[in-house]
């Protein structure tokens, strides 16, 4: 059964759709907030055998309901893991080629889906200094890339201000010859649709909208041009199941308020 | 940071490394992080943050610390407010997401009061490394292509001799102390770590002295009959001081949660005026106290017992 949008916070609509791209079996990187919670519920809902990772250092999480953690490096990241191990060894799986999906928020993104989590403005200078990369620059840098984040103008540049995480750089063959050869931007979630990049350009093109979604209202929500298909398959909205399941880990709303 | 070898080995040979005991004070073992001196901050975020060392050393007045962590918290900015930094060497800092972004932080770095260079996490923990290791670089694979390696001189890239591939290199980073809390150690210093390691095993052989705080202080029998869970030597640690909740209001693993109420109350007063709150939360709570132990009695026995709950809780079935 599916439920009216309008049912569910827009973090929880980011939560559901991309705990619907991960795979059984995958091997995910994810990050603290919304990554970690729709890693949880795929985990939950579609791939029991889906292997989480923390870059606080953490192989096969299980978080439990009610008990999610503050950010990745805490002991509630631990709970019935199968290892615990150094931060820097858990990121240099990435590195090595161990893992399948990078899966982190973003603050800003632009056409080549480079992230900015550092710096709103001129780095000298700037408008707001943002708490930075994280490990987010080197899940970004060594994988395949899913990124959940709210549709703003103000989010979806033309280029961000900063590239702190590397999507395709100036898009074509850029992120390659910068020596990043593994990885790069898969899928963007956001609460109006789901975005991919094309083949050739590198350039962000949307894909699917949720119900009742135009993809006029998600080009006016965008700072450059979107490719699009004319014909744009809509989003199954959330079902009572993966919003229970979903309440049910995140009673307190910690990420989807 | 990074020495020339001679030196680096020279510090270390000057060193007593011998199985002597190290047990003293927070205010002895602060006389060992000069003013303008590089710390190296173990744990992360909010997990075993040597929190009484860095209280001890904000209150001693240290002046122009760099501070290194592999991801920074609250101690940050309290390390920016009181004035014992201003300048941190981290790949994220902020409280800590559920709160947004850190104002102290904002208050501090975008006025240029401070500098907050950023690294990415992997960068850190391979620098640390490298530290460890005793050679002055590491390459890695990230970090490439990005506006991060534009505002960090101290990196190269190269082609790789052996396969022609594009490298970062990032240099060795040898602290000149490192602080680092452990759930226990013996008088020697050798360190018993639970659960989460993070850096701390590089930061110790990294840093050119280290300052262990422990929970507890337990016999040298009693490490020798679980060797394999020492993860820090005896001969890297110069000093050891035993404080029970050394990492709070942030956690230490299977012993205590991180106090979230405190934490809540403390993010609402810095939010509010995050230079006046800042201040006002240290002297109460850094200044104002006259003993570790009169700071846990304001952080709340109630407040205490909680985090033990949850933090024991990691055990439970």
């Amino acid at each position: 059964m599916t439920t009216d949008p309008a049912a569910c916070t827009a973090s929880e609509l980011l939560a559901v759709i991309s705990a619907r791209l991960l795979r059984e079996g995958q091997v995910v990187f994810a990050g603290v907030g919304i990554p970690l919670l729709a890693a949880t519920l795929a985990q939950r809902l579609y791939a029991p055998g889906l292997t989480i990772l923390f870059e606080g250092g953490v192989i096969g999480a299980f978080i439990e309901p009610g008990k999610l953690p503050p950010s990745t490096n805490e002991q509630r990241c631990t709970r019935r893991a199968n290892m615990v191990l150094g931060s820097t060894e858990v990121l240099l799986l990435l590195q090595r080629g161990y893992v399948d999906v990078g899966f982190m928020g973003g603050a800003q993104i632009d056409q080549y889906g480079n992230l900015n989590s550092s710096f709103i403005g001129t780095p000298d200078r700037p408008a707001t200094r943002l708490p930075g990369t994280g490990g987010g620059n080197d899940i970004a840098s060594l994988t395949q890339m899913i990124v959940a984040m709210k549709h703003e103008k103000r989010r979806f540049v033309k280029r961000v201000d900063f590239v702190t995480s590397p999507g395709f750089l100036w898009g074509g063959d850029t992120r390659r010859e910068a020596g990043l050869t593994a990885g790069g931007m898969f899928r963007v979630v956001t609460d109006l649709g789901l975005l991919g990049f094309d083949e050739g350009t590198k350039r962000m093109k949307l894909l699917a909208l949720h119900p009742c979604v135009t993809a006029d209202q998600v080009q006016e929500k965008t700072g450059f041009q979107l490719l699009m298909d004319a014909d744009l398959p809509v989003i199954d909205p959330p079902t009572e199941n993966e919003l229970a399941v979903l309440r049910h880990l995140d009673p307190e709303r910690l990420y989807t308020a | 940071m990074t020495l020339a070898y001679d030196e680096l080995c020279r510090r270390t040979r000057d060193r007593d490394r011998s199985l002597r005991e190290k047990v003293m004070s927070l205010e002895e073992a602060a006389a060992f992080v000069p003013d303008g001196a590089s710390v190296g901050i173990g744990g992360s975020t909010l997990s075993r943050t040597p929190m009484a060392m860095i209280w001890a050393l904000i209150r001693a007045g240290r002046k122009d610390l760099l501070c290194c962590r592999s991801i920074t918290s609250s101690e940050g900015e309290l390390l920016l407010a009181s004035g014992t930094s201003r300048h941190i060497l981290t790949s994220w800092f902020s409280q800590g997401i559920v709160w947004g972004v850190s104002r102290v932080m904002r208050l501090y770095t975008e006025s240029n009061r401070a500098r907050f260079e950023e690294w990415s996490h992997l960068a850190v923990g391979l620098r640390f490394r490298a530290g460890a290791m005793g050679v002055p670089f590491l390459p890695m694979r990230s970090m490439m292509g990005s506006d991060l390696i534009g505002r960090l001189p101290d990196t190269r890239q190269i082609d790789c001799p052996f396969t022609g591939e594009k490298l970062v290199l990032v240099p060795a980073l040898n602290p000149d102390v490192a602080l680092i809390h452990v759930q226990r150690c013996d008088a020697y210093g050798n360190a018993q770590i639970d659960g989460l390691p993070f850096m701390d095993l590089d930061l110790a052989l990294a840093a050119n002295r280290v300052i262990l705080t422990t929970e507890r202080i337990v016999s040298n029998d009693q490490i020798r009959r679980s060797p394999d869970h020492t993860k820090i030597p005896f001969l890297a640690v110069d000093a050891v001081v035993e404080v029970p909740f050394g990492s709070a209001p942030h956690e230490c693993y299977g012993l205590y949660e991180p106090l979230f109420k405190h934490l809540d109350s403390y993010a609402a007063q810095i939010r509010q005026d995050p230079d006046q709150g800042c201040k006002d939360y240290l002297e109460r709570y850094f200044y104002g106290p006259k003993s570790w132990t009169e700071y846990l009695s304001l952080l709340g026995l109630d407040e205490l017992l909680d985090g033990s709950r949850r933090g024991r809780s990691i055990y439970d079935d």
